[in-house]
């Protein structure tokens, strides 16, 4: 049983290249559940809380590039005017104490369905940055999750970080849990409207083997807000109604422990209507400086 | 820097300060402790030789053992001993009323997670790998999981084929058949047989199984003895029942197995039954070094027992008027694999099942069975939980057919001073039933909640993750009131010990209390204390820690230890006192018939007298031990259910005000308001905390708590799965105590801890059936439940 | 096995431990300090709120190793010998507990909460998201200290105890320099 905790960037991809089944670990939300239980005996940890570039986020190329290491507290007291829709998600993860320590990286290497980051980093369109001794690349978040608990993340590669346009319009996210606190989602929505290039983004989690996008109500939406941009006119409650459905639609849940398939397939149509119902609100004001 | 090794020396004892007499908010003496960390729960308990003790347990819920091959296990370096049920040296199996369940699986496992196997080691890492090499070969059985399934097939697949032995805990009354799957089967009778009513209402309910999800997870330290036996440290909630069956275990005499309690991190029922106990004392025995055990989170969900779940059909017939004419019940609770104190459940869900009402003629038939589910047994509230659901349910269905109010049904109906229970027994002290119910009707609601561009997603259902901001949310408000047996019924011989010395030290006059009653948390420490400066006029009273050293306290628990153990140190220190008093009678010289004991003098106002207690005593301590029982109970009879069998009711009423979104089926509890009769508050601060407390366990059971079993499996042994309510989900209370004194009971008290755990969930319940509509037959209410899917 | 310094409550002590063993292990098992409690070792419970720097976490979901050199404080690093923390006495005060296994935890807790609050960390997604933090009502406390669970439900006299530490000074109720201990 080795520990590896480098310093540097370099350091870190070199270790991770010279042993491939280590097991990286950062707030240890996840990590330390499986190594409490025995489920997890891993031969080599990589810590990469010390690396210094982990644990800042900039502005790059107009995206806000979050360092994987920069925990959901961070997120939220700092990035909540830029990125309300991950900051929104981040408000619903655990609790303060894991939101101090739990990173959106960290949400992103798991891969999870239930991870609470990803329905809000699909509806923004957001990019993973993964490097390895090879270089480096940018994977669309949206192929990043290739299924249960599984990633495009190769065996030599580590998550740098994750980048994301700001908003350009309202956003919203959405969790359904069985507690008011400490909870994984049962189903989760988010939403981003972009009326600079007249699109919209969703992003579905905890109701398919992987977090996934809803194109189809993505097309639809785009399509029933042609002019409507401009004028800021009232969505029809049809168009809401729809919208829903066609997200509904998107989702392929199961039955567990947390809620039936049939249910999930619910919530979720009524969470999309109703943060679409709260975004165009917001958008009509003309200010949607809170999602 | 300081280490504090939790040695065993270091088991809880408490020191008093000044103050804290009968009726104030006296401070807990362990609260110091508790608050800077210090207080030695179980699983702090540490000894620098000490080995790691686990347990393999059975993957099927119902299986044959064909064989057990622990050589590999043996052969891990750091293993000092492996265990089966062949290492038992007594018998081999044990149980709280009915001997049933095995110390170590012998031929057949019976539910998920039975102790098969044991192993302690040099480091738990050690023992837990080694115990994973242990090779147990089973031939994999069809388990039986549905109780009346069980019931319907007797010869079926029996989960049990053997008389089980019955142990001299068993009630008298306990129908016990050892044969076959029934557990106990509880006939109440009364009145007319065919009764007829104007107005009929039939509902069928269902309650999950709920667990007690105590915070500090299972744990001891076994140390052997220097004469052979052990000694055990155990957080526990009645020394002496767990030392009968552990000496039953280990084939030893009482004097050779001494318990003392550690820390509890919680019990709620669940410590009552054995855990790591025998295990822990086998493995110290065995390897002559002492050993700990603590449990997981996930085993703890498979190492004690539950909350019985339960089926019901009532059937309710009343006058048009709104007199209950007839109650029919049937009731089934699901025992699981081993009895654990179903018999008990059944007898308090049988006799207690109607609810504090007034019912001519009853017909109530109440089963325990036994399946090859998790085994269930002792949970605050014990078989009242259960009930309440469905015949609160069935008061609010027959208001709504009677088109009256529910709360004036309720009061119609209520149960008051003199009435006569379904089981014949004439209420003999306060039932301040209806006073409950119009106290919390005349209490003000909660504002509206503000919605659109006010909303605070605080106060919303589903909260900060954002699920609504007003739409589809409708609010309810429910009403529910319960009762509850305090105390051991059935002609159960319930009594408690008190040994109590009082001695002058360094100038002061010190009280010192020993019993075995177990400290859980509910400040059974302080009321002691609080006793022993009320009668003998002294401030400094010393709680010596818990142990098998002083005679049985009987369980903490069915809310009984502040009456009966509370009865117990009353009595001792009424001993004590008189002892004192006669000494200061001889000095003084006179026959003074207004001697009292106060502020540690000898006090008479008639004869100007104020004897230091230093004078009386001298260098000599008195003591006493005292044991005593409250009036006897009956057995009930086996054909009616009749008899006086129960020693005092506990009775509270719960409002519940909760906003229900209704196309999510998210639940937000707003407010939760409790009314309850506690005789007398000895404490009126923990009495709060004990309300606070049950309220929060009966609005999780209501909403969110549930034991998921699927084919004998428990599908979800966590705190991430298994979820109870957070401090958003339990909102702030508003709460009356009553107090009119039972005249039977020491200082008029009530026993308080359950009431208020069984009528919380039924108010939540009709709170979100008020909201929505829907007749909701089934509990913890799932969002499925509310919105169709 | 790896050596790892660890700094708690002001006591520097190097540790020799395998590097798989969470800080609530080394804290528990390696420097006895048995105050820290093991709820649930799944980041579910609360119980082993500590603070590192000041920063409240979870003691089970985080490896020793990582936190070498880091200063931990830990429920017996608040308050002074012979006084206890204001915090620790307002939970006296207000029975905040009852068995009192969640008490560490909701302890240190509240004393980061309170640190969180002071330098603006806000609470609520919207509609303040950005906003500055708001005042600590009893409501904000309730959010604010949602990762500890109570078992007995001592919550009332949990949030009493909070906001009267906060209402009567803020600052008072920092981690206090455990150097003295």
């Amino acid at each position: 049983m080795e520990f590896l905790q480098p310093a540097t960037w370099e350091e870190a991809l070199e270790a991770r290249a010279a042993s491939r089944d280590a097991v990286p670990i950062a707030g240890g939300t996840d990590v330390m559940v499986g190594i409490n239980f025995g489920r997890l005996r891993p031969a080599l940890l990589l810590d990469l809380t010390r690396v210094p570039e982990l644990q800042q986020w900039g502005t790059d190329d107009g995206a806000v590039r979050l360092g994987a290491g920069v925990p959901y507290a961070r997120v939220i007291t700092e990035l909540g005017d830029r990125l309300p829709g991950l900051a929104m998600a981040a408000r619903t993860i655990g609790s303060p104490q894991i939101r101090n320590r739990g990173t959106v990286g960290g949400n992103l290497a798991t891969a999870s369905p239930a991870g609470d980051a990803h329905p809000a980093l699909l509806a923004a369109g957001a990019e993973v940055e993964v490097a390895s001794v090879r270089g480096t690349r940018r994977i669309p978040v949206a192929d990043f999750y290739r299924g249960v608990k599984r990633s495009a993340l190769a065996d030599d590669e580590l998550v740098a970080a994750v980048r994301i346009p700001p908003r350009t319009g309202p956003q919203q996210y959405s969790k359904i849990g069985t507690r008011n606190a400490m909870v994984i989602a049962v189903a989760a929505f988010g939403l981003a409207l972009h009326p600079d290039r007249r699109a919209v983004g969703t992003g579905i989690g905890s109701a398919a083997p992987t977090p996934r996008r809803a194109p189809a109500a993505e097309e639809f939406l785009a399509g029933e807000l042609d002019g409507l941009w401009e004028s800021r006119a009232e969505l029809p409650p049809a168009t809401a109604a729809r919208f829903g459905e066609l997200v509904a639609g998107a989702a392929a849940p199961i039955d567990d422990v947390r809620g039936t398939a049939r249910y999930r397939v619910h919530a979720l149509s009524v969470m999309a209507r109703r943060t679409l119902t709260w975004a165009w609100a917001d958008y009509r004001k003309g200010d949607p400086a809170c999602a | 820097m300081s280490t504090p090794t939790r040695t065993p020396a270091g088991a809880p004892s408490s020191v008093g300060g000044p103050g804290g007499r009968i009726g104030d908010d006296a401070q807990r003496p362990d609260g110091v402790l508790k608050v800077r960390g210090e207080f030695a729960y179980a699983s702090d308990l540490w000894m620098d030789d000490m080995l790691w003790g686990v347990t393999l347990r059975s993957p099927h819920p119902y299986a044959r053992i064909r064989s057990v091959d622990v050589g590999p296990a043996l052969a891990v370096p750091g293993v000092h001993a492996v265990l089966t049920s062949d290492d038992v040296p007594g018998e081999k199996v044990y149980g709280l009323e009915l001997a049933d369940q095995p110390v170590l699986a012998l031929d057949v496992v019976r539910y998920q997670g039975e102790p098969v196997a044991l192993v302690a080691a040099d480091h738990p890492d050690t023992a837990r790998r080694a115990a994973a090499r242990i090779v147990v070969d089973y031939d994999v059985w069809e388990p039986v999981t549905d109780a009346r399934a069980a019931l319907g097939h007797p010869t079926w697949n029996q989960v049990h084929d053997a008389p089980a032995a019955v142990t001299e805990l068993s009630r008298e009354s306990a129908h016990l058949h050892p044969h076959g799957n029934l557990v106990r089967h509880l006939k109440v009778r009364k009145g007319d047989p065919e009764p007829t009513a104007d107005v009929v209402v039939v509902g069928e309910y269902e309650v999950g199984m709920q667990d007690q999800a105590f915070l500090g997870p299972e744990s001891g330290l076994a140390v052997p003895g220097e004469d052979g036996g052990v000694d055990l440290y155990v957080a526990t909630q009645w020394l002496h029942v767990d030392q009968r069956q552990i000496c039953s275990a280990l084939a030893m005499p009482p004097e050779k197995v001494r318990l003392t309690l550690a820390g509890v991190g919680g019990a709620f029922g669940g410590r009552e039954d054995l855990s790591m106990h025998v295990h822990a004392c086998l493995l110290a025995l065995h390897t002559g070094k002492p050993v700990k055990m603590s449990y997981n989170r996930e085993e703890s969900f498979f190492g004690h027992v539950h909350r019985h779940p339960a089926t019901m059909r009532y059937e309710h017939g009343a006058t048009r008027d709104g007199d209950l004419v007839y109650v029919k019940a049937e009731i089934f609770l699901d025992g699981g694999a081993y009895a654990s104190s179903t018999p008990a459940v059944v007898g308090n869900a049988g006799t207690m099942g109607l609810g504090p009402y007034v019912v001519p003629n009853v017909h109530v038939d109440c089963y325990g069975a036994y399946t090859n589910n998790p085994p269930c047994g002792a949970m605050r509230g014990f078989g009242s939980v259960q009930t309440a659901f469905a015949y609160e349910a069935q008061m609010d269905a027959l208001a709504a057919e009677l088109g009256m109010d529910p709360v004036e049904l309720r009061c119609r109906n209520a149960m008051e001073l003199g009435s006569e229970t379904p089981t014949g027994q004439v209420v003999d002290s306060p039932a301040p039933v209806a006073e409950l119910l119009r106290r919390l009707v005349a209490m003000p609601l909660p504002p509206e909640p503000a919605t659109g561009d006010d909303v605070d997603l605080r106060h919303m259902p589903g909260g900060v993750s954002n699920t609504t901001h007003g739409e589809g949310v409708r609010r309810g408000v429910g009403y529910a009131v319960a009762y509850k047996n305090v105390a051991f019924s059935e002609g159960f011989d319930d009594y408690s010990t008190a040994r109590v010395r009082l001695e002058v030290v360094g100038g002061e006059a010190v009280a010192t209390v020993h019993t075995a009653a177990a400290e859980v948390g509910q400040g059974l420490v302080t009321v002691e204390q609080q006793i022993a400066r009320t009668e003998l006029g002294v401030d400094a009273v010393v709680v010596h820690p818990k142990d098998t050293a002083v005679g049985s306290a009987g369980s903490s628990s069915a809310s009984r230890q502040t009456y009966v153990t509370g009865g117990a140190v009353k009595a001792a220190c009424e001993a004590v006192r008189g002892r004192v008093l006669e000494r200061a009678r001889g000095l003084v010289g006179r026959p003074a018939g207004d001697l009292r004991l106060d502020g540690g003098k000898v006090v008479s106002d008639l004869e100007g007298v104020a004897l230091p207690l230093a004078d009386v005593l001298g260098d000599d301590a008195v003591e006493e031990t005292v044991e005593w029982r409250h009036r006897p109970t009956q057995a009930l009879d086996p054909d009616t259910g009749q008899g006086f069998a129960h020693v005092q009711y506990a009775f509270s009423a719960h409002r519940a005000v909760v906003d229900v979104d209704t196309e999510l089926g998210l639940v937000k509890v707003v407010e939760m308001a409790c009314t309850q009769d506690v005789g007398k508050a000895i404490n009126p601060q923990a009495v709060v905390g004990q309300i606070q407390g049950g309220t929060a366990q009966g609005l999780g059971l209501a909403v969110m708590e549930e034991i998921l079993v699927r084919d004998g499996r428990v599908q979800n042994p966590s705190f991430t799965d298994y979820l109870i309510p957070t401090v958003l989900d339990m909102p702030p209370m508003r709460i009356e105590v009553l107090e009119y004194a039972d005249p039977h009971a020491p200082y008029g008290l009530r026993g308080v801890g359950e009431a208020p755990n069984i009528s919380s969930g039924p108010a939540v319940l009709a709170a979100i059936r008020q909201a929505t509509g829907l007749p909701l037959r089934r509990v913890p209410v799932r969002p499925e439940h509310l919105t169709g899917t | 096995m790896a050596e790892v310094e660890l700094r708690v409550n002001g006591t520097s002590s190097r540790v020799q431990l395998d590097p798989r063993v969470s800080l609530l292990d080394a804290l528990r098992e390696r420097l006895r300090l048995t105050g820290t409690k093991k709820g649930c070792d799944q980041g579910a419970c609360g119980a082993c709120t500590v603070l590192v720097d000041g920063e409240r976490i979870l003691a089970c979901l985080a490896l020793a190793v990582q936190y070498g050199g880091r200063e931990i404080t830990t429920v017996e690093g608040l308050g002074r010998p012979g006084r206890l923390h204001p915090l620790q006495e307002a939970f006296i005060r207000f029975d905040g507990f009852q068995c009192g296994f969640c008490t560490s935890g909701q302890i240190c807790s509240a004393v980061g909460m309170l640190a969180e609050h002071r330098a603006g960390v806000p609470s609520v997604v919207t509609p303040r998201l950005a906003a500055t933090a708001t005042p600590l009502s009893e409501a904000e406390i309730r959010e604010r200290m949602s990762g500890n669970l109570c078992r007995c439900g001592a919550y009332d006299g949990i949030v009493d105890a909070i906001q009267h530490v906060a209402g009567v000074d803020d600052r008072a109720a920092t981690a206090e320099p455990a150097a003295d201990r």
